[in-house]
């Protein structure tokens, strides 16, 4: 006879699967929600009540956001600035990192500390009026030179987190055998934290391409970031929401995969090493 | 005894070194200021020049729009915001109340769902990637996702109300229920990561207070409210914490999906700052609210900070 201690124990179990599937509903819900809603025609993505599971697929959205707007030059300036500014932040974060971790500079450490707390609009005032003058509004450097606040300080935490985690007998060794600091960073230390290098410039690659803030002032025509263009289309597009969807999900998407790539190192870069995910 | 050899070489005159091995010893000798020194740089650049300009800026009256020179005022701008402009103290409070409402319940769901989560499961890993993507997502195209959802006749999301036989609302479309429309979309991106923080947490708990409690005959509930809570206060306070800065400053779904309205009532300090310096090109008075802003962002993780420390 089956007994009612195994039927308990799976009901139990099927009642918990119940609540997590409840439980991570709406956040699935919502990219499902984007990606259903560009691949709908008009009718139907605006059609009441809304279809969720039985609907025509089309990719005319994807086609009208190409065709009505230069969506191929604004991908183009979001990946120029997001890679400047990740390379940057890393020509200039890894040694700062290294140089925290190896000789415990505690001052640049809570300087970026700092620098994550204080609001990004108080930046953007003396930015502005400093690029005005310099004719460097809608520019590559000022858009990456400005993406680097927001970048460089998850460069320099996470990366103090991985350099602190070499054993310091690998760097002693490679000093008395007459390596130079530099050597000890750029032959011993940085091969040893590849790993750390990849997530970091992801992670910073994410937040340069999310940044709207900073781009919906000091990108222009010609330097316009994806964020903001599709910012832009909100107002242009109305309720034609295909194109809204897809240009919504073609942003997203990239933001996924990378995310899926460095996932365990997230809760780390956010919470500034003080959450090892 | 010496090698008499050796003591010929040691008193003979140092050969004179090549520029580039005297740079490079030179280098070593320095290594620990000028490994620093490319990001220090660039950070007295992009981040503290900037934010002095901006102190410097608050004492000023200009107007980027007009030809006129800034004029110092002192601390005329701090006494307006303080006392003669209402738009800022409403925008004052209605940040307080998004950020208080937005935070306290993606604590309260965050944490149960780490509790739900803190075990051994089939699918455990696929629910953690998941959990990452919402925060991760470009918050423009989510805010424009919500903005379709919110829509009052056609969006989703009155759908599902009226499923439940409610009158619909008009979310961001009504000055009464726009602020917490946008807190929920706040509590959608945000409440997986004090999940994971809360998580990481639960993980790092000892085993042994547990065991005592159950010898003890403590039930389930008892050991979770005088174990788990007191131990995991610290790292719940640090999801806090991260939360309360970054949902005080939230600016991209705000600026998206309302800028500001129905009728400011949207319009916290941020958006109310950036219209007056992008749109009235207000610079001076802007800049003192950047200030009074940083003081109320410094001010929630001081006393967070201090919460942490002290007991209940």
């Amino acid at each position: 006879m089956v007994s009612g201690k195994t039927l308990r124990k799976w009901l139990r179990t099927a009642g918990f699967y119940a609540l997590v599937i409840a439980v991570m509903l709406p956040t699935v819900f919502v990219f499902y929600w984007m990606i259903t809603l560009s691949l709908k025609p008009q009718v139907e993505a605006a059609g009441y009540p809304p279809s969720f599971f039985r609907f025509s697929v089309t990719f005319k959205g994807y086609q009208e956001v190409f065709a009505k707007h230069p969506f191929l030059l604004y991908t183009w300036n979001s990946l120029v600035v997001a890679v400047g500014s990740t390379l940057m932040g890393l020509a200039v974060g890894l040694p700062a990192a290294y140089s925290i971790a190896h000789w415990r500079q505690r001052g640049l450490a809570l300087t970026m500390l700092v620098a994550r707390i204080i609001p990004g609009i108080s930046y953007l005032i003396p930015w502005y009026i400093l690029f005005r003058n310099l004719r460097m509004v809608d520019t590559y450097q000022a858009l990456i030179l400005t993406h680097l606040v927001v970048g460089l300080p998850i460069i320099i935490w996470v990366m103090i987190g991985f350099f602190e985690d070499i054993p310091p007998e690998l760097k002693d060794a490679a000093l008395i055998d007459g390596c130079s600091h530099y050597g000890a960073f750029w032959r011993v230390a940085v091969p040893l934290v590849k790993p750390g290098i990849v997530a970091t410039s992801i992670l910073s690659f994410i937040f340069s391409w999310n940044n709207f803030l900073f781009s919906v002032i000091l990108a222009g025509r010609n330097t316009r970031t994806l964020p903001i263009a599709v910012f832009n289309m909100i107002g242009y597009e109305e309720i034609n929401w295909g194109p809204l969807a897809a240009a919504a999900t073609m942003i997203t998407l990239p933001v996924i995969i990378l995310t899926l790539i460095v996932q365990r190192h997230i809760v780390t870069g956010l919470t500034f090493g003080a959450v090892k995910g | 005894m010496p090698n008499p050899t050796d003591a010929v070489r040691l008193s003979a005159p140092e050969p004179a070194l090549g520029v580039g091995v005297r740079l490079s010893r030179f280098a070593h000798r320095n290594a620990r200021f000028l490994f620093p020194a490319p990001a220090a740089i660039t950070v007295a650049l992009i981040i503290i020049y900037p934010v002095l300009y901006t102190g410097w800026m608050s004492l000023q009256e200009w107007f980027a729009s007009s030809l006129t020179l800034p004029k110092f005022i002192a601390l005329a701008n701090y006494q307006q915001i303080l006392t003669g402009d209402p738009r800022f103290r409403e925008a004052f409070f209605r940040t307080l109340y998004f950020t208080f409402l937005a935070v306290s319940v993606e604590t309260i769901l965050g944490v149960a769902m780490a509790l739900l989560f803190n075990r051994e499961f089939w699918g455990r890993g696929l629910v953690r990637t998941l959990s990452i993507l919402p925060m991760m997502a470009t918050p423009t195209a989510i805010a424009l996702v919500f903005v379709m959802m919110y829509h009052p006749t056609l969006g989703v999301m009155n759908y599902l109300v009226s499923l439940t036989g409610l009158a619909p609302f008009k979310w961001t479309y009504s000055s009464r229920t726009a602020l917490y429309a946008l807190a929920l979309v706040d509590v959608w991106e945000w409440t997986p990561l004090i999940m994971l923080i809360a998580l990481a947490g639960l993980a790092a708990l000892p085993r042994e207070p547990y065991e005592s409690a159950l010898i003890d005959g403590a039930t389930d509930l008892q050991s979770f409210w005088y174990i788990t809570l007191p131990l995991l206060r610290p790292t719940i306070i640090v999801a806090i914490l991260f939360r309360a800065i970054d949902s005080l400053k939230t600016f991209d779904i705000i600026f998206v999906m309302t800028q500001g309205g129905p009728s400011n009532a949207s319009e916290t300090i941020n958006i109310l700052l950036f219209t007056q310096a992008f749109s009235y090109f207000n610079m001076g008075y802007a800049s003192s609210m950047a200030v009074a802003l940083f003081a109320i962002v410094m001010g929630a993780s001081l006393i967070l900070m201090k919460v942490r420390r002290v007991g209940w």
